[in-house]
């Protein structure tokens, strides 16, 4: 595991190569989300530092954005289509049992660390309605039984 | 007339100059156009669409952003219009606190006053989700209820332009947007300076100032205590807008009057106490330039400055005077010179400070300020709560007669009373300084240069053999403008004044409001200054050294200015704070 002196070290790394470029914020916002997974106050303290601007704009923007996370992820993340196809044909009972399982609102993450659990926009998968994903992986036509065996998966 | 635009709003032809907006030029009209979220210079964003016109395009325009163009037709009454308008209010309504019999802004409140104008017939017209708020009244100085926030961002732009501080802006998107700090922090978590512009730029009742007046009653409600109280030179030139006065009307003598009838046992003038300041800041200039001190010397009279220097210019900590602002040095005087002099144990005496400001009552919690044991001042209300306390005491404040000040700290001279507009503490302290340098009478006391709302004040002031350069800044945002010239070597100066809020006290977070639309044509910063500069002319001493008060309590008690036992009691000392308080640790990595 990378500590986080080295993270810190890339994204001032990240932070100069954008510094002077014109909207730096955005660029640097999603490096530093992808080095650390998150972006916690001293990562945005740092950013808003080293561009001279506020802690409040840069706060803004990680909340605007649901790619920002203020929040440590989960080992592994959970993501169960919300959109149209899939919501028609039943991924709120999916999300419920999720939920349920895990013992966590969408948006949060397990105590252990284990799981995130999101509820997402269209993931463009329509055809295998209901759809969710676990980090890179895409589970089609899932049904709230199926729950606990995609978990075990997941689960060593 | 290469520059003009002709436009003919509601049948009516006008011209206006490139670049200029419809609702510019409606004004120039005389059709008023209603607006929300506009703050002229401030905030022009088009966000409320309270000001949506009817331009032939397919749409509505909001009329704040829309700059005029040649030939163009513009309605701003018609039916489409009326319709737009009065939905955007219901729906801005359908998420409001519609607490408006106990809300400290009804008769003042910008929304209410469109509501009833553009005759809302039902406030509940649309029923719907609410976002659901706690209040934030943890910092000293302004409390948020975000449940009548309206989300106008007037307050996060004043913030940013004018004060240069940025601790609050949207979070989160839609309809959870919200106007917070980072993290939800309270706002004395983080760098805030508590000046409360946001407060004076609110339309509604969703920022006010942290109110103390229940604490004011229930002293005023002890036999035990000894209550006293002293007024800014800036309250006298406002509070009278609070009771229908037109702007600009001083009420010093009603004021007095108001104040003995609330039961205060003693009415001082922080007048007084500017007098005072004046004799310790000339003198600690002197001795600065003579001794080899650090310069430029920087006035420490605004608190929200303060703030500012030690969050945001530690640096420049040196340079600021170590003399008490002038209601802090009263307090301190009241706790010794007067408690000894009335006989009256300490224990038993209450100080309170009614102020245009929203951070002095940060700074009268400031453990430095304490020189006798206990705080210099016990309370601090505004201009607002103190029209508050007198509505609610059935005080009939029109019909008042006239009532002098308490005379053992209640004598003042012109050079006090301007303290309360930018410029005038360097003009007083010049008035001073040039008497005590050069050993000869000033004839000419108004120093015009120091005067008025430009954002930096430049002069070299010939005092006999000596040039002093001085500046005088206003609003924090020029305040850093000026001090990064310093720090770049581009300006040099040896007295610079600042005040934490542009146009001085005058204007202060703690005054009475004004609404954005009056804004437009009336500057309460010159307005209210104008009433004071007119107290100065008519005083018969214009000088603090001057002031028969001030002499009495060197002789008797003080000695000298910047003696030992001035020093005690009247100066202070300051120190860097933290731009981020909140707490760290469960918000960031390990």
């Amino acid at each position: 595991m990378v500590d986080n002196k080295e993270k810190f070290a890339q994204l001032r790394k990240v932070i100069a190569e954008h510094k002077d470029e014109p909207g730096p914020l955005m660029p640097i916002m999603h490096a530093a989300q992808e080095i650390f997974g998150y972006l916690p106050m001293d990562v945005q303290i740092e950013i808003a530092e080293s561009l001279g601007i506020t802690l409040s704009e840069v706060y803004g923007v990680a909340t605007f954005y649901s790619h920002f996370s203020l929040e440590p992820k989960g080992e592994h993340v959970i993501s169960v289509c919300m959109g149209t196809a899939c919501y028609v044909k039943g991924s709120q009972a999916v999300l419920d049992k999720l939920s349920d399982s895990l013992g966590i609102q969408p948006g949060g993450t397990t105590k252990d660390g284990k799981f995130t659990l999101l509820a997402t926009r269209c993931l463009g998968a329509c055809g295998l309605a209901p759809v969710l994903t676990v980090d890179e992986a895409v589970h089609g036509r899932v049904t709230p039984d199926e729950v606990p065996a995609i978990l075990s998966i997941y689960e060593d | 007339m290469e520059n003009m635009i002709t436009l003919t709003i509601d049948g009516i032809k006008v011209q206006v100059e490139k670049g200029q907006t419809v609702l510019d030029a409606a004004k120039k009209a005389n059709i008023r156009i209603p607006t929300l979220c506009f703050l002229e210079k401030i905030n022009e964003i088009g966000a409320c669409r309270m000001c949506v016109v009817e331009t032939g395009a397919r749409t509505l325009q909001a009329a704040c952003v829309l700059e005029a163009t040649e030939g163009m037709e513009v309605k701003t009454n018609t039916r489409r219009v009326r319709h737009a308008r009065k939905t955007v209010l219901e729906l801005i309504l359908s998420n409001h606190d519609k607490k408006c019999l106990s809300c400290s802004r009804s008769q003042n409140c910008e929304l209410q006053r469109l509501s009833l104008e553009l005759e809302v017939g039902d406030e509940n017209a649309f029923q719907g989700l609410r976002t659901e708020h706690a209040i934030d009244d943890v910092s000293p100085s302004v409390t948020r209820d975000n449940n009548k926030c309206i989300v106008c961002r007037r307050c996060v732009s004043t913030c940013y332009k004018n004060q240069a501080v940025g601790v609050i802006g949207p979070v989160g998107r839609g309809f959870e947007t919200a106007i917070e700090s980072a993290w939800g922090a309270h706002l004395n978590e983080t760098a805030c300076i508590g000046c409360g512009q946001c407060v004076a730029a609110c339309p509604v009742g969703a920022l006010r100032e942290k109110e103390e007046s229940p604490l004011v009653w229930k002293m005023l409600h002890d036999p035990t205590k000894h209550v006293v109280v002293q007024t800014a030179p800036a309250v006298r030139a406002a509070l009278g807008e609070e009771f229908g006065l037109p702007m600009g009307t001083n009420v010093t003598g009603k004021m007095v009057a108001a104040l003995r009838r609330l039961g205060f046992d003693q009415v001082f003038d922080t007048d007084f106490a500017a007098d005072l300041t004046i004799m310790e800041e000339a003198t600690e200039l002197v001795s600065r330039i003579k001794g080899k001190g650090v310069l430029p010397m920087i006035t420490s009279c605004s608190p929200g400055w303060i703030n500012f220097c030690e969050t945001f210019y530690p640096e420049f900590i040196p340079n600021l005077s170590s003399c008490k602002s002038p209601h802090e040095m009263m307090g301190a005087i009241v706790k010794s010179y007067y408690a000894e002099k009335a006989g009256i144990p300490l224990k038993n005496i209450m100080v309170v400070s009614v102020m245009p400001c929203t951070a002095k009552k940060i700074e009268a919690g400031r453990e430095q300020l304490t020189a006798m044991g206990v705080p210099d001042v016990d309370a601090v209300i505004t201009t607002r709560e103190l029209a508050r306390m007198i509505k609610s005491n059935g005080i009939n404040f029109l019909t008042l007669k006239d009532e002098p000040y308490d005379n053992l700290l209640g004598d003042s001279t012109g050079a006090g009373t301007i303290f309360g507009a930018t410029g005038g503490v360097m003009e007083a302290a010049l008035r001073t300084a040039y008497e005590t340098i050069t050993g000869n009478t000033l004839e000419a006391l108004d120093f015009h240069a120091v005067r008025g709302l430009d954002a930096v004040k430049e002069a070299d002031i010939q005092l006999g053999d000596l040039t002093l350069r001085v500046a005088v800044t206003h609003g924090t945002a020029n305040a850093k403008k000026l001090l990064d010239d310093i720090k770049a070597g581009k300006k040099q100066y040896d007295f610079i004044e600042v005040m934490g809020c542009k146009g001085g006290c005058v204007d202060g977070g703690g005054q009475p409001f004004v609404s954005a639309e009056t804004r437009t044509h009336t500057d309460p910063r010159t307005t209210r200054a104008k009433a004071l500069y007119q107290a100065d002319v008519g005083m018969k001493k214009r000088k603090s050294h001057e002031n028969p008060g001030i002499q009495r309590l060197y002789r008797e008690f003080l000695g000298e200015p910047n003696s030992k036992k001035a020093h005690y009691l009247l100066h202070t000392h300051y120190a860097p704070q933290p731009k981020y308080k909140q707490s760290l640790e469960e918000k960031t990595l390990a």
